[in-house]
C-alpha cells in the first residue's frame, strides 16, 4: 500500500464516520399549555405548507388576532412550497421551526423524538377529533387544525341536464349516471387528473366508506385490502370501470389540475373524486369564470350500508411542537389558539377539529341526507404505512393507480382481477414478513 | 508532510532543468512557498469538490449498508443486505429496457450532430445563426423543457396543431402508450442534447488544420472523401467520448421523463425508480445501494468501451 492509498482510505473513513453519525435525542419532553396568556413570551417560527395564505397576508391576520390574547409572543411564518421534501431534510437537524405540520414521511414511532407531547389521548380525545392519528403510547403529539371528508365534486347543472337528480347508491348506478352524462351532455363525465398524480391517491380515502366500519384502517393492517368486496377493491374496480368504459378525458397523460378547476366550474367536466376541501377551490374558480358557485356539488362514494351513506373524516396535516423548541409554551399557545379559536377551519369551509362544532355549510347536503361521518380508529395507522412502504405498493402514492388507469384504458395489457389479486398477494406477503 | 514535499521538489529540480544553467538555490522559506503555491490555488476547487461531490458519494456508499429511512434518527448497519435484495429482485432491473429507447435515440443524435457539425464547418450561409439554433436547447433548464414539451404533446397541443397545418390529422395520445411515450420522451432528449454533441464535434473539426482540406481539394477529393479520410479520423477521440457520454446518459435518464410523466405508462427509468425508492417508500438504504450499482454499471460500460476502442493518438500528417 503506497502513501496515496493510505491517505485515501483514511479520508474516506473519516468522511464516513463524520457524515453518518446521528446525535442523541431528547425524548419525552412535553409542551405544556400556559396558564397566564400575558406572561408567555418569545419569538416562534411556524412552518406551513399554506404558501398561499402567507402570501396573501391571511396568516398575518391570524397572528395579529393571536397577539390580542398573547401580546408577548412574536409569530413568524415560514411558508414552504415543497413542504414534504424540504421539511424532511430539515428534520435531520434540530432547526425545524417551533411549530410545524408533521410531514407524512415521519414514522409514528418516531414522533416522541421529534415533537413535544400535547397531553394524554384520554383527555384530548374528549374535545378533539383526529387524536388517534398522532397518539404514541397514550400521548398525543399533534393536532390537525381542520378535517376533510372525501367525496365526489360534481357539477350539479351537468348532472341534472343528464337527468340525474339523486345521488347514486351503488357503483353500477354511478357508472350508468356517468354514461348518461356522456350521451346527453358535452361534458367529460369523469376527470382523472392522472398527470398530477396526487388526486389519484385520494381514492384510498374510500377505505371505510363502503364497509361503514370505523376499524377500516385495522382492516388494512390485518387483512387483504383487495379481497372480494373489500373497500379498496370496490374503489379500484369503480375507477377501472370508469376508465375502461371511456368515461374519462381523451388523454389522461396530459391532464392539468389547475386547469381542471375552471373546467368543472364551467361544466366541461362533470365529476372528480376529491374531498370536501376542494369545494372552496372550485367555487372560487366558478366565481372567477363567472359561473354560479352553487353549481358545485359534493356527494359521497356510491355505496350504502343499511340504507345510509358513510363518509370518513380525515385530518389535514397535524400541527406539532418541535421538541427542540426554546419557547415550547409559546408554541403550544399558538397551536391551541390556532386549533380552537382562529376560525381557520370555518374559513376553509372545513370540518372543525372540535367535536362540539357543527358541520360546515359544504356538508349541509350530507346532514340532510343523513350521511354518517366516521372517525376511523388509527391505532394501526403506522403498521399500514410500513406495510405500504415495505411492499412498495403505495396506497398513499399514485403509482399503482396510474398503472390501474393504464390497464383500464388498454395502454398496458392485463386483467383487472389479476392486477388486484397481485396487489393483495404482495400486501399480505409483506404483512406476514413484518410479523403482524 | 512538508519535509517530504521539499525533498521531492529538491530531487526533481535538477532533472527538470537539464541543460539550463543551474539557478542559485532559493532560500528555504521561498522554496517552501514555491512548493505550496499550486496547492494553495487548488485549495478552493478541491474543497468544493470534496464537500459537494466526494463527501456525498462516501455518505451514499455508507447509507447503502444501512436500513436508513431518510429521516429517522435511528439507523442500523445491515451489511450487504441491500445489495443482496437488489440483485435478487430482477424487477428492479427491468427498467433498463427503457434505456434502450434513449440509447437508440442517442445513435440518431450522434449521427445528426456529426452531420450538422460537418456541414457547418464548411462555409455555409448564416453559419453562426444555425450554430446558435442548434446549441440553444442545451442552455435551457431541463425542467423547463419538460413543461414545454408537456404542452407540445398535449391532446390538441403544439404538435397536433402543427401536423394539422401540414394536413396530417392525428388523433394520437403521444404519451398514451409505453412505446409512444418512450419514443416521444427520447425525441425530446435528442432535441435537448443534440447541441452539446454538435459543439463538441464542431470544436474538434475546426481544430483540424485548414491546409489539409486545401491539399485534399487539389487532389480532387470530394466532400464525402474529405469527411471519411480527414474529419472522421481527426475527431475520433471526441467521438469516443461522446459515445461514452451517450451510453452513461441513457442509463441514467432522469429529468425529462420525471417531469413529463413521473415514470407512469412504462417510462420509468432506473434513476426514477431509485428516487421513488428513496423518497416515496423511504428505503434510503436500498436506494443508495441502487445508486452505487448504477455508478458501477456506468464505470464498467466505460471500461469495456475503452478496451474495445482504445484511445490512440491521432496523427493526421
Amino acid at each position: 500500500m503506497n502513501r496515496r492509498t493510505v491517505l485515501a482510505v483514511t479520508t474516506g473513513a473519516l468522511l464516513l464516520s463524520a457524515c453518518t453519525g446521528t446525535g442523541g435525542s431528547s425524548k419525552g419532553a412535553e409542551a405544556k399549555a400556559p396558564d397566564d396568556p400575558s406572561k408567555v413570551s418569545g419569538a416562534i417560527t411556524v412552518l406551513t405548507h399554506r404558501t398561499d395564505l402567507v402570501q396573501d397576508g391571511t396568516m398575518k391576520k391570524y397572528a395579529a388576532e393571536f397577539n390580542k390574547t398573547y401580546p408577548e409572543v412574536k409569530v413568524e411564518f415560514d411558508a414552504i412550497t415543497d413542504y414534504e421534501g424540504e421539511v424532511k431534510i430539515r428534520m435531520n437537524t434540530e432547526n425545524y421551526g417551533d411549530v410545524l405540520m408533521i410531514p407524512a414521511v415521519i414514522e409514528k414511532k418516531d414522533y416522541p423524538r421529534f415533537f413535544a407531547s400535547l397531553g394524554t389521548q384520554a383527555e384530548r380525545s374528549k374535545t378533539y377529533r383526529f387524536t388517534d392519528y398522532t397518539t404514541v403510547d397514550g400521548k398525543v403529539y399533534g393536532q390537525s387544525p381542520l378535517g376533510a371528508v372525501p367525496g365526489f365534486i360534481y357539477n350539479k347543472k351537468v348532472w341534472s341536464e343528464a337527468g340525474v337528480t339523486d345521488w347514486p347508491t351503488t357503483p353500477a348506478e354511478f357508472l350508468d349516471d356517468l354514461k348518461a352524462i356522456k350521451s346527453k351532455t358535452d361534458a367529460i363525465p369523469y376527470y382523472t387528473n392522472f398527470k398530477d398524480m396526487w388526486p389519484l391517491t385520494q381514492w384510498t380515502d374510500v377505505n371505510g366508506s363502503v364497509s361503514c366500519d370505523e376499524q377500516a384502517t385495522t382492516g388494512l393492517a390485518e387483512g387483504d385490502p383487495w379481497a372480494e368486496g373489500a373497500d379498496l377493491r370496490t374503489a379500484d374496480t369503480l375507477l377501472y370501470d370508469i376508465v375502461h368504459e371511456g368515461l374519462v378525458e381523451k388523454d389522461p397523460t396530459t391532464t392539468n389540475w389547475e386547469a381542471s378547476k375552471p373546467r368543472i366550474a364551467k361544466g366541461e367536466i362533470a365529476t372528480m373524486w376529491l374531498g370536501s376541501w376542494a369545494v372552496i377551490q372550485m367555487q372560487g374558480a366558478a366565481k372567477q369564470a363567472g359561473t354560479d358557485p352553487d353549481d358545485i356539488g359534493f356527494m359521497p362514494f356510491p355505496a350504502q350500508r343499511s340504507g345510509t351513506f358513510c363518509a370518513v373524516a380525515k385530518p389535514d396535516y397535524n400541527q406539532a411542537v418541535n421538541i427542540h423548541s426554546e419557547h415550547k409554551e409559546a408554541a403550544r399557545a399558538w397551536l391551541d389558539w390556532f386549533t380552537d379559536k382562529s376560525g381557520y377551519a370555518a374559513d376553509n369551509l372545513a370540518l372543525s377539529p372540535l367535536k362540539s362544532a357543527p358541520l360546515p355549510t359544504v356538508m349541509k347536503p350530507y346532514e340532510e341526507a343523513g350521511v354518517k361521518i366516521l372517525d376511523l380508529d388509527d391505532t394501526k395507522g403506522a403498521v399500514v404505512k410500513s406495510i405500504d412502504n415495505q411492499s412498495e405498493i403505495g396506497i398513499y402514492k399514485p403509482d399503482y393507480r396510474q398503472d390501474l388507469v393504464d390497464l383500464a384504458r388498454g395502454a398496458t395489457k392485463g386483467d383487472l382481477d389479476d392486477f388486484l389479486n397481485d396487489l393483495g398477494k404482495k400486501w399480505t406477503e409483506t404483512q406476514r414478513s413484518l410479523g403482524s | 508532510m512538508t519535509d517530504t514535499t521539499t525533498e521531492k521538489a529538491a530531487a526533481k529540480a535538477p532533472t527538470g532543468a537539464v541543460g539550463a544553467p543551474e539557478p542559485a538555490p532559493a532560500p528555504r522559506p521561498a522554496r517552501l512557498w514555491r512548493g505550496a503555491t499550486p496547492w494553495l490555488f487548488l485549495l478552493a476547487p478541491l474543497a468544493l469538490l470534496i464537500v459537494f461531490t466526494y463527501a456525498p458519494i462516501a455518505n451514499m456508499v455508507a447509507y447503502s449498508f444501512t436500513d436508513w429511512d431518510g429521516v429517522s434518527p435511528e439507523l442500523h448497519y445491515t451489511g450487504a443486505e441491500n445489495y443482496a435484495e437488489l440483485f435478487t429482485r430482477s424487477d428492479l432491473f427491468e427498467v433498463f429496457w427503457v434505456s434502450g429507447y434513449y440509447l437508440a435515440a442517442s445513435v440518431l443524435q450522434i449521427v445528426a450532430a456529426l452531420y450538422f457539425a460537418t456541414i457547418l464547418s464548411f462555409n455555409v450561409r448564416f453559419r453562426n445563426f444555425f450554430k446558435g439554433v442548434l446549441f440553444f436547447p442545451y442552455l435551457i433548464n431541463g425542467v423547463a423543457i419538460g413543461f414545454v414539451f408537456l404542452y407540445f404533446f398535449q391532446d390538441g397541443g403544439t404538435l397536433d396543431s402543427v401536423l394539422g397545418l401540414l394536413g396530417v390529422e392525428t388523433d394520437r395520445a403521444w404519451l398514451g402508450t409505453p412505446e409512444s411515450a418512450n419514443t416521444s420522451l427520447a425525441a425530446v432528449s435528442v432535441w435537448r442534447y443534440l447541441g452539446l454533441n454538435f459543439v463538441l464535434f464542431l470544436g474538434a473539426i475546426q481544430s483540424i488544420p485548414g491546409d489539409l482540406y486545401e491539399a485534399a481539394e487539389l487532389d480532387g477529393a470530394n466532400r464525402w472523401q474529405q469527411f471519411r479520410y480527414i474529419i472522421a479520423p481527426g475527431i475520433k477521440p471526441v467521438l469516443s467520448l461522446t459515445v461514452i457520454l451517450s451510453i452513461s446518459g441513457s442509463l441514467s435518464v432522469f429529468e425529462i421523463p420525471y417531469i413529463m410523466t413521473g415514470g407512469a405508462t412504462g417510462t420509468e427509468t432506473f434513476v426514477i425508480q431509485t428516487v421513488k425508492l428513496a423518497f416515496q417508500f423511504n428505503k434510503t438504504g436500498l436506494a443508495s445501494a441502487a445508486a452505487v450499482v448504477l455508478l458501477l454499471i456506468v464505470l464498467a460500460v466505460t471500461w469495456v468501451q475503452r478496451r474495445l476502442v482504445p484511445d490512440d493518438k491521432v496523427d493526421l500528417a
